[in-house]
This record gives C-alpha cells, structure tokens and sequence, in this order.
C-alpha cells in the first residue's frame, strides 16, 4: 500500500531544478507527482514517479545523492473539508505528520493526499479503520494511466 | 645498496632495508662524517651560506660534534627565491644532471638541482621507501605521482627501479585510464596523493569496479598532510594497506622519511637527513618528543646543499625505538603546515582542524572546501561540505540539524562563527594531485 518516494538534494541557486528532471525526462519516465521543500540554502525535491527504480539509478549516475523513503497516498473528495476531514483522524490517533502534500487528479473529484510517518503501517491501519481510502501504487498509477 | 637476489623469496625483511637497522654509535658516526663534509661543501661554493657562517664567526671547523648543527644560521624557503634559480647551488652546471621545480603560488617557482650522485642516492632513499611499504620486485607499481618538473613522479619511478620492481608511468590524471590499467595489468601497488586516490575509488565505484577485488594490496601516499581516519577509509574502501611518505623538493624530493609494517610515524632515512625539531617562534631546538617545526639538512647533496632547511611542516621526533626494530628515528605524521595555516579575525586556523571536526560528525571525510571571504572590512570563514548518502535525508529537518551539527564541530575546535553549506555531491572539484582546502578570496 505504501509509494516509494525518490528525495534529492538541491542547491537553492537557479537552474538547479532543471537538471534532475530533465534526466528523468530523457528517460521518458513520467511525473505523478513532486514537492519542492527548501531552506534559504538548500532545498529537497520529492518525486514519485511509476519506475521509481529506473529513475533512481538513472539520478545516482549522473551524481545525485538519491533518498528512497515510504509515504502513504489517501484520495479524497475534491471540495472544502476534505483534507481537514483526514487530518481529524490522523490527529486523534496521536500520528505525527512529518510532511505532506498534495495534487487533484485531472479526471474526476479526487485529490490524493501524500503522507510521510515516521511509522506509515500504523498510519495505514489508522486511515483504514477511519474509513479512509489508502491508494496503492498500482491503482495510482492507473489513475493517469 | 644491498638488492634481492634470486634466492631472496619475496615478502619478508628486504636487504634494501639493511641501512635503516644501523646500530646508532655507527650511524651518528656517518651522520658527523657527512655533516661536516656538507657544511664544508656549501661554505665553499654557496656564497649566502659563506657570508651567514661568517657573520656569526663560524668556519666549517665550528662543526665537532653532531649537536654542534644547532650553531648554524637556517635555510629558508625565501632564500631559494631570492636567489632563483640558481644562487644556492653548489655544483657547477657540467657535474648537474637533472633540474626540478616547484610550482610556485606566489612569483616564481623554486628550482632544485642533482648530481649524478643525488640522484643515485634519491634512488636510494625511495627503494629503501617501497621496501619499508613491503615491495619487492616482484610488485607491479601504478605510479600515480605527476611526472615533471614535480618531483613525486621521477623520484617514485627511479626509487621503485632500483627496488627492481615494475613500474607504470602513469603519471596522475585520466582517472578511468588509471581505474582501467589497475584492473588489467595486476596492478599490486600505488603511489599517488591521499585525495587523488579517494577520487580513484570513488570513480572505480561509479564504474562497477570492485576494488577489493583488485590484486593491490599497497597504496604509498604523500606530497599533502592526510589524516588518520582518511586511511582508515582508504584502506577499508580499497582493500589495501596505505602508507604515508614525506619528503620535500627542497631536500630531494620524496624519499625523506617513510612508514614501515608498523604505521607508526616515517622513519627519516637520517643517515642522509639529518632531522630536529625547533620552536617554530624562537627558533630554538626542542628536545625529542616535543611538537615543532621540522628541520632537515641534506648530510650527502652535493648539487644543492640544504643546511638547516625550515619545513614549515609541524610534527615531533618520537622518542621510543619502533616495533619494527629499525634505529631510524620517526616523525609523527605531519597533520599540518605552518604553510597552509591561515589566520582569520586573529584565530590560526589549520585545514586539518576543520577536517578532524568534518569527521567526528560525519565518521568519514565528505570532500570540503574551506571559503574566506571579507564583507564590511570583516574576514568571515565558509566551509563548503558536499552530502553525501550516509547524512543525506528527505526531511528538511534532519538536514538542517546535520548542518548544524557540523557548524557547530567546527566552532567548537575552532572557536570562531563560521558560516556552513551544505552543496551538491561532486560540486567541489577534484584535485588530480594536491587538493585545494583553502579558497582565499579575502583580497580579490
């Protein structure tokens, strides 16, 4: 159930964005989704891509320092309330977000949360038990598919 | 020189080595012999030497005894460009038969110069080297030292000759080349700069190559200051024994003293070097065991006599006898250079200062930068560190802290704010032969 995440570190200097994507692009592999975390220095880029693996040896190639670490993906309704509503249950169960974010789908009402715990099987559990809908890789990908 | 014979099995004690074992009454008997001869040699036919003996009232005759040295005025690395290129000569250009220089930083260059015999006993000293890093003739040696006006190159390549082993001239530089010729021509030893190699691994890495796979089992490093947990590393990342070697253009080249099986601080080869320690301010010899600056004199040079020579290199003379049963005296590891000490908002401050905090944090050396920079008539001191995997996270946090932790090592030794960034892996270049801690960009 849970998505394999690829961080890389960035200088926080111009043009320093472009140059990992456009390996990623070059291998025709496909962006799901990124977040870009920065500092005045530094920042971090995350991506989640189908063919995490390729992507990533393709990365440490070309010189970058690649993290792999397991987030958790939730969908849900497109309209207000809808994040808010996740939070509730993860809040109180005690469950410390580490970060997350966020993206609508093109094609229908859902948005797909992006979740990083410290400990994300006993977030799956919380999430489900709450009623909520944990979005594996496979039905993910399907979704741009 | 003593050589192996055919019957000599390799591995094992190296008759080469037979001079380093000299009972000391013998080998200060030598010592006094030539020391006398040289200061004579120099008085004769070096003209500043002359006129700095006679201005404190000393004639060759001065010398008796072996403490009697301390008499005599130091050889400074000003005196070399004062008189370029060729004033402290003290052969006549027919009986000189090889030229090398340093690359001068600053103005020109110093030139340094050898007789026939020079060079026979630099071959000398670098055989009797090599043979206290464990070679025999029948290792295959990849030398990685630049050849030129540097003299690693040519030092390495005559010393390892007359060892009888085989020698790649490889020279430094063209790192696949390097990682290719290792791999296919047995290589089983290496000399080449600390930072060089860990450019090597790190690149034999990258390629698929494994190199504790490799048949070389000895690196012989030198020509820049290394630490401690940089051979650690390099020996575990290589699967090989390192050694450390010391030695200096301006008392032969390579050669001057050398580790042996014990890695325990370099034994001067002092039956040519004759080596004390002074304090770097007065001037004024420290007893065996104290810290200070390394002073040599060149007991057999006949082209280019140094007497007195200051090395700028901070080291000790360690007082016990060596497990490995060798009378030579040892230096311990020169961790530093009076040279390469900077002074920033009146702090000195030492490349290797900022090193050993890199690597308590860290537990082995990422590659760093040192940047010094003045803003509003203030100096301010960056050190750039590349991430690497081990420290490298996804959440910001976890960076920042390591950033911090760093930051933090490095105040803590050094005791002044300094600025810490983090930068991209392989973003700091790499140096084909002595790396560039230092960016001094206070004056442009």
């Amino acid at each position: 159930m849970k998505l394999q995440q690829l961080s890389l570190f960035l200088e926080n200097r111009p043009g320093r964005l472009g140059a990992p994507l456009e390996v990623i692009a070059a291998a025709g592999i496909n962006l799901m989704t990124l977040s870009l975390a920065d500092t005045a220095q530094f920042g971090i880029l995350r991506l989640i891509v189908r063919e995490w693996e390729k992507a990533r040896h393709l990365l440490e190639d070309a010189g970058w320092v690649v993290n792999l670490t397991e987030v958790v993906a939730v969908d849900v309704l497109d309209r207000p309330g809808g994040l808010a509503n996740a939070l509730k249950v993860l809040e109180s169960a005690g469950l410390n977000i580490e970060y997350m974010y966020a993206f609508s789908l093109r094609r229908g009402d859902k948005a797909i949360l992006i979740f990083r715990f410290e400990d994300p099987d006993r977030a799956i559990e919380v999430l489900k038990a709450a009623g909520l809908h944990v979005v594996g890789p496979e039905e993910l990908f399907q979704h741009v598919a | 020189m003593p050589t192996e014979l055919w019957n000599d099995a390799a591995g094992g004690f190296h008759p080469a080595s037979a001079p380093d074992f000299l009972p000391e009454p013998l080998l200060e008997e030598v010592q006094l012999r030539r020391l006398k001869a040289v200061v004579s040699r120099a008085y004769d036919n070096v003209p500043l030497f002359r006129e700095r003996l006679e201005a404190r009232g000393l004639t060759p005759a001065s010398i008796e005894r072996l403490e009697d040295i301390a008499k005599l005025p130091f050889t400074v690395k000003a005196d070399l460009r004062d008189t370029y290129p060729f004033g402290l000569f003290a052969s006549p250009m027919g009986d000189v038969v090889r030229l090398h220089a340093s690359s001068g930083t600053t103005g020109k260059p110093i030139v340094v110069a050898y007789t026939r015999e020079d060079v026979e006993v630099w071959s000398e000293v670098m055989a009797r080297t090599f043979a206290a890093c464990g070679l025999h003739r029948a290792d295959v040696l990849q030398n990685a030292f630049g050849y030129g006006l540097f003299t690693g190159g040519l030092g390495a390549h005559y010393g390892a000759e007359t060892l009888g082993a085989t020698v790649i001239p490889i020279s430094g530089g063209n790192t696949d080349r390097q990682i290719m010729v290792m791999r296919d021509f047995g290589v089983t030893a290496l000399c080449a700069t600390p930072s060089y190699f860990l450019h090597v691994i790190e690149r034999a890495g990258e390629l698929g190559v494994d190199m504790k796979a490799l048949p070389l089992r000895v690196g012989v490093f030198g020509a820049e200051p290394w630490s401690d947990a940089m051979r650690v590393r390099i020996q575990a990342d290589a699967g090989i024994k390192a050694f450390d070697i010391y030695g200096l253009s301006e008392i032969i080249g390579p050669g001057v003293a050398s580790e042996c099986s014990a890695q325990d601080g370099l034994h001067v080869f002092e039956d040519h070097f004759y080596p004390e320690i002074i304090d770097p301010e007065t001037g004024e010899p420290l007893p065996d065991g104290s810290e200070g600056e390394l002073v040599l004199t060149t007991l057999s040079k006949k082209a280019m006599p140094m007497i007195r020579y200051r090395t700028r290199d901070i080291t000790s003379i360690l007082p016990e006898r060596c497990s490995c049963g060798r009378t030579l005296r040892r230096i311990r590891r020169i961790g530093r250079r009076s040279d390469d000490m900077f002074i920033i908002r009146g702090v000195n401050v030492y490349p290797s200062q900022v090193e050993a905090a890199l690597l308590a944090v860290e537990g082995t050396l990422p590659h760093y930068q040192i940047i010094l920079t003045r803003e509003q008539g203030l100096d301010q001191i960056t050190v750039e560190v590349e991430v690497t995997s081990e420290v490298f996270s996804d959440k910001i946090r976890a960076l920042e802290d390591v950033r911090e932790r760093l930051a933090h090592a490095i105040e803590h030794i050094l005791g002044i704010r300094v600025g810490l960034r983090l930068v991209e892996p392989r973003s700091i270049e790499r140096s084909q032969g002595k790396a560039k801690r230092v960016i001094d960009r206070r004056n442009t």
